[in-house]
């Protein structure tokens, strides 16, 4: 019965959704698609095909693993502006003020070619084990889009942290937790419960900016269409590929939050 | 330091006259974004079937892809659809200003974000002082002047504040298409004279002066907006 009462529900969900302006609306953008395909030039995609790939990969891995860091250097920067002492949470704040107030292709193009230009000065660090890395890009992107991360972060983590209820923390100090414990089991999972929905922002955000490494010749997906652009003499092909690509991976990082956001109790507070 | 003189050896006025284009831009988006964003807004509540479909399609699509690539193609797609049209119409081809193409480009990103934002004020007004509105029997344009408006202002505040400081920085993202605002003038600077870091960090305070400046005069702003309304602090 209850199978049979869901399929209902799905079937009258549908008929509400395809109302026939929609069916319409749906056929044209069907048209201009098709249109797109037969009347444009895609004959450069086979040989392209594989450097997209690339590209994709990279720009994945370049968002997964600076969201990651990114959040671990959050955690500690709200805390410090959320319950941390003077000493503490002055130079956090000062951090996100900065970060959350300048550009970050500037920041960018400082890391890359301020720093990368100071390095090669000093022997010592030409000698060190750190140099091949140092020399290329992809570090300097990596790092600048991290501390971008961090900033934004810090800040929501910083609501996040000073929303969760005293009484909770009251509760689990009469328990005798220590201060660590309180940290790990209460205070940190209920901060990030709270801060799941600006997280799915944040990271889509943080999607739309790695196409900036590109500036600095990193070869990511953005990077290869250029590379398209500049050898075809095509405009608009790649940049609408692009464009497709990156709205079907925002749409699939929306999907999974959204499948995380459903596991978690939403009795907070 | 003397480099960033004012004074034709320092690049101190090329880098002053970048930060004036990239606030003429800012504001020109931001003015732009609002007037697509409070129309989009009356289209995405009061519009029929059709015009709030495409409304979703226009805020879904460019939100969901990067400034970047939108201002690529906005910029190459629209001064080429203007010169077609023009070619059609037996004009001659105009060569449109970066600065009006960087203002439309970041407009219409702004105009999205902001079709959100207003909507959002909008519904949170209450919804009673609009039936008020409407039950004394004010045509809609007046209703939008002397209520709507005014009354979704302290709810739409925040979120407009966050989209002018986000337009100050996204101008940074015209040096990709070439226009020659304080982001490409540093980096020429920083070429010409080898000296990158000094020129990177000058060109990071002066947009984060922006950034405190604006951020001060919003607070003002606001407190103004929110008269006699309870604090942000006793509502918790």
């Amino acid at each position: 019965m209850a199978g049979e009462a869901t399929i209902v529900n799905a079937a009258a969900r549908t008929s509400l959704w395809l109302q026939p302006h929609r069916i319409v609306l749906i056929l044209i953008a069907l048209a201009l698609v098709l249109g797109a395909a037969f009347f444009m030039r895609w004959d450069w995609l086979p040989r392209y095909y594989e450097m997209g790939l690339l590209g994709i990969w990279r720009s994945l891995w370049i968002l997964a693993v600076t969201c990651f860091l990114g959040f671990l250097l959050a955690v500690p920067l709200g805390l410090a502006q959320a319950a941390g002492p003077f000493w503490f949470s002055a130079p956090a704040k000062a951090f996100c003020t900065v970060i959350r107030g300048t550009p970050l292709l500037i920041q960018l193009w400082l890391l890359y070619y301020g720093l990368g230009s100071l390095f090669p000065q000093y022997p010592w660090i030409r000698e060190s084990w750190m140099w091949p890395y140092l020399r290329q890009a992809w570090p300097y992107g990596v790092l600048a889009l991290t501390l971008s991360f961090a900033g934004y972060e810090g800040e929501v983590m910083r609501g996040a942290f000073a929303g969760v209820p005293k009484g909770q923390l009251e509760a689990a100090r009469a328990f005798g937790m220590s201060r660590w414990k309180i940290f790990r089991r209460i205070w940190l999972p209920q901060a990030i419960y709270r801060a799941l929905p600006t997280l799915t922002g944040e990271t889509v955000l943080q999607l739309k900016s790695t196409p900036l490494v590109a500036t600095i010749s990193v070869i990511d997906i953005f990077a290869v269409s250029s590379k398209v652009r500049q050898d075809t003499y095509l405009t608009y092909e790649p940049l609408l590929l692009l464009a497709l690509i990156y709205m079907a991976i925002t749409g699939i990082l929306v999907f999974a939050f959204s499948r995380i956001e459903a596991r978690i109790p939403n009795k907070i507070g | 330091m003397e480099l960033l003189s004012p004074y034709p050896p320092g690049w101190g006025e090329a880098l002053l006259i970048g930060l004036l284009h990239s606030l003429e831009i800012a504001l020109g988006a931001t003015c732009l974004g609002l007037l697509i964003g409070t129309a989009g807004a009356f289209g995405k509540l009061y519009g029929g079937p059709v015009v709030r479909d495409l409304l979703a399609v226009y805020t879904t699509v460019v939100r969901a892809v990067p400034e970047l690539v939108l201002i690529l193609l906005l910029y190459y797609a629209g001064t080429d659809l203007i010169n077609q049209l023009l070619a059609a119409l037996g004009y001659q081809l105009i060569d449109i200003s970066g600065l009006a193409a960087g203002i439309a480009v970041l407009g219409f990103v702004q105009g999205a974000y902001s079709t959100e934002v207003i909507r959002g004020a909008i519904l949170a007004v209450p919804q009673g002082q609009i039936e008020a509105a409407r039950a004394y029997g004010m045509p809609p344009g007046l209703m939008l002047r002397r209520i709507t408006l005014p009354a979704m202002l302290p709810f739409a505040l925040p979120g407009l504040a966050n989209l002018w400081l986000i337009a100050t920085k996204d101008t940074a993202l015209l040096a990709v298409v070439g226009f020659k605002e304080l982001a490409l003038t540093t980096r020429q600077a920083g070429g010409v004279t080898k000296a990158y870091l000094t020129f990177f960090l000058a060109a990071g305070v002066l947009y984060l002066i922006v950034s405190l400046v604006s951020n001060f005069l919003i607070g003002r702003v606001e407190a103004r907006a929110r008269r006699g309304m309870p604090s942000i602090k006793d509502a918790r």
